[in-house]
């Protein structure tokens, strides 16, 4: 039975060698390549005494930085990305969470690595990758591996100001790598074109397929999704059939009247997730890839990429919303009521994933970990750990899960996962600020902040951008004289969204 | 950083893909125009001086 991720390397190396597995527009690496770096990585990192431990990979979005993840996995440890987008706050504070013995750098971040705070011993990814690889080591080390060993820890965002780093294992990824390929039909043909982050566990939709099935991702260059008639040149270009995008990646493609100019030609398989896809959007990409199929996706990453699918084939309406669909084999959602109970046909219920699929929980943080990942209220016989998502749902007359809201005040932007407190927690750590409130004005996709302090918006902002990522900066700022309370003494979120919208 | 001479807001990285899709709307609110896929370019974004010809060569068309 296959135990750890790499074993998928193996037939796509025998068979397909000098095939290009990742490419960009700098480098291009083989499957015989990825196997090479990945050796020396290891070799490196074993030789530094490093052992089921987390592994820092901070480099710039590159085919090297995935040879360099599983390079981390070979020599038994977890890679923990980080990016020269995070500001240095929030990179300090995932650093103290790990505690890190080795970083490693390109000549792109080294620099900036050396100026951190915390203090780790800083390997160059130009140097470790010339390892003589010591495969006796490394087979020792496979020899032992265990498949509820971790092999990441991603960063979402934390509503105390503190992200917390989801842990996730050999198996669970096995798992969703297994489920995802057999329902998206990926195979030795499939050309991924990958727009999401390295940093985030979307990525691992393009990243593992590629090595099971020997086939190629082309990671597309950030800057071409500002410039959508570009962006679908390089789809026709790169014969790319099959793209698992956020949904506003495509939306921006189809909301400008790209398809006007150029279509994708190549597409056969359209995935997207993490927000709801506006149906006038989705009808303009049907009429353009008509020989496509489309899946809506649905998962947090508490439990492992996605794990709910919907193949849309029915007509929608204008104001309907895509189902989020069925979970994937092995996967079991139960919709909780507030007494735990399950909710009938209808009814309203909490998210929550039963299964292999569960991730192992938030790294370093016992408290966050037991909020969330609990015992499954219908089951007192033995240990079994689901997971809460705090989305609600219900199951419609198709037998298809619908999702609703959020519980909390965990919002999507722009295919991210904030939390509105994260934000709030950081403007209140600016000295001038007295109150904050945060809200999301869906309809404009806009965040927008509400303060009182003696402080201008402007000096407000570049505050803020010391301390939070790009996506999670506020669109709007407005400064208050008052903030607006409710009876109970909390933020009135109700009437600051009625400000925004008059 | 001054983005009044600047003239690499999208080479340089300054311009990112949400600015873009906000700016463009904020352009769309403030002057009423709609900016077309064909005339999302890296050129156009350059600068302030070519967003600013870009507005003003949407503006001159609908008179």
């Amino acid at each position: 039975m296959q135990n750890n991720v790499l074993d998928y390397l193996n037939e796509s190396l025998n068979r397909v060698p000098t095939k290009i597995a990742y490419a960009d527009d700098e480098v291009q690496l083989t499957f015989s390549d990825v196997k090479n770096i990945m050796d020396s990585v290891g070799t490196g990192l074993i030789n530094k005494g490093c052992k089921r431990e987390p592994v820092i990979v901070f480099m710039k979005k590159s085919p090297n930085t995935i040879a360099t993840f599983f390079g981390v996995i070979n020599a038994g440890c977890y890679y923990v990305p980080i990016d020269s987008e995070m500001p240095a706050t929030r990179i300090n504070l995932i650093l103290d969470n790990c505690k890190p013995r080795v970083i490693i750098c390109d000549d792109s971040t080294v620099e900036i690595a050396k100026g951190f705070d915390y203090k780790a011993d800083i390997v160059l990814f130009s140097d470790i990758v010339n390892t003589k690889p010591d495969y006796e080591a490394l087979s020792l080390v496979r020899k032992k591996a265990i498949d509820t060993d971790p092999i990441y820890i991603v960063f979402t965002s934390g509503s105390t100001g503190v992200p917390k780093g989801v842990c996730a294992c050999h198996r669970s990824v096995i798992d969703y790598i297994e489920q995802l390929s057999e329902t998206l039909g990926f195979n030795e043909d499939t050309i991924f074109g990958n727009q999401t982050p390295l940093y985030f566990d979307a990525c691992l939709k393009e990243l593992y397929p590629t090595l099971k099935f020997g086939a190629t991702t082309y990671l597309i260059p950030h800057s071409y999704f500002m410039f959508p008639v570009k962006l679908v040149e390089y789809i026709n270009e790169h014969n790319i059939n099959t793209v698992c995008w956020v949904v506003s990646a495509l939306t921006m493609i189809s909301a400008f009247a790209t398809f006007d100019t150029v279509k994708p030609t190549t597409l056969r398989t359209i995935a997207f997730g993490s927000e709801v896809f506006p149906i006038k959007q989705f009808r303009l990409w049907r009429e353009a890839c008509p020989e496509a199929k489309f899946f809506n996706l649905y998962g947090p990453t508490e439990g492992t990429g996605m794990c709910c699918y919907y193949p849309v084939t029915r007509e929608f309406a204008d104001d309907e919303v895509i189902p989020v669909g069925f979970p994937f084999k092995n996967t079991e959602i139960l919709l909780l009521k507030d007494d735990n109970t399950l909710a009938e046909d209808g009814e309203q219920g909490e998210i929550c994933i039963r299964g292999t699929s569960v991730t192992l929980g938030y790294y370093n943080n016992p408290e966050k970990t037991s909020e969330a990942y609990v015992q499954n209220p219908l089951n007192t016989a033995y240990p079994e750990i689901i997971y809460r998502t705090g989305d609600m749902g219900h199951i419609n007359e198709y037998g298809e899960l619908i999702f609703h809201s959020r519980k909390d005040f965990q919002i999507k932007h722009m295919g991210h996962r904030i939390e509105l407190g994260e934000i709030e927690a950081n403007v209140n750590l600016v000295p001038e600020i007295k109150l904050s409130g945060c809200i999301y004005a869906k309809e404009q996709g806009k965040i927008v902040l509400y303060y009182v302090g003696d402080i201008t918006e402007g000096d407000l902002i570049k505050a803020l951008k010391t301390k939070l990522p790009r996506y999670m900066l506020p669109n709007k700022v407005n400064r208050l004289e008052e903030m607006p309370f409710t009876a109970n003494g909390k933020i009135d979120r109700v009437t600051l969204s009625k400000m925004y919208n008059k | 950083m001054d983005f009044t001479t600047a003239k690499d807001l999208v080479t340089g990285g300054i311009l990112d893909s949400f600015d873009i899709v906000s700016l463009i709307s904020e352009i769309n609110e403030e002057f009423d125009v709609t900016i077309g896929a064909a005339e999302l370019t890296p050129e156009n974004f350059a600068s302030a001086e070519t967003i600013y010809a870009l507005i003003k060569a949407k503006l001159d068309d609908e008179d």
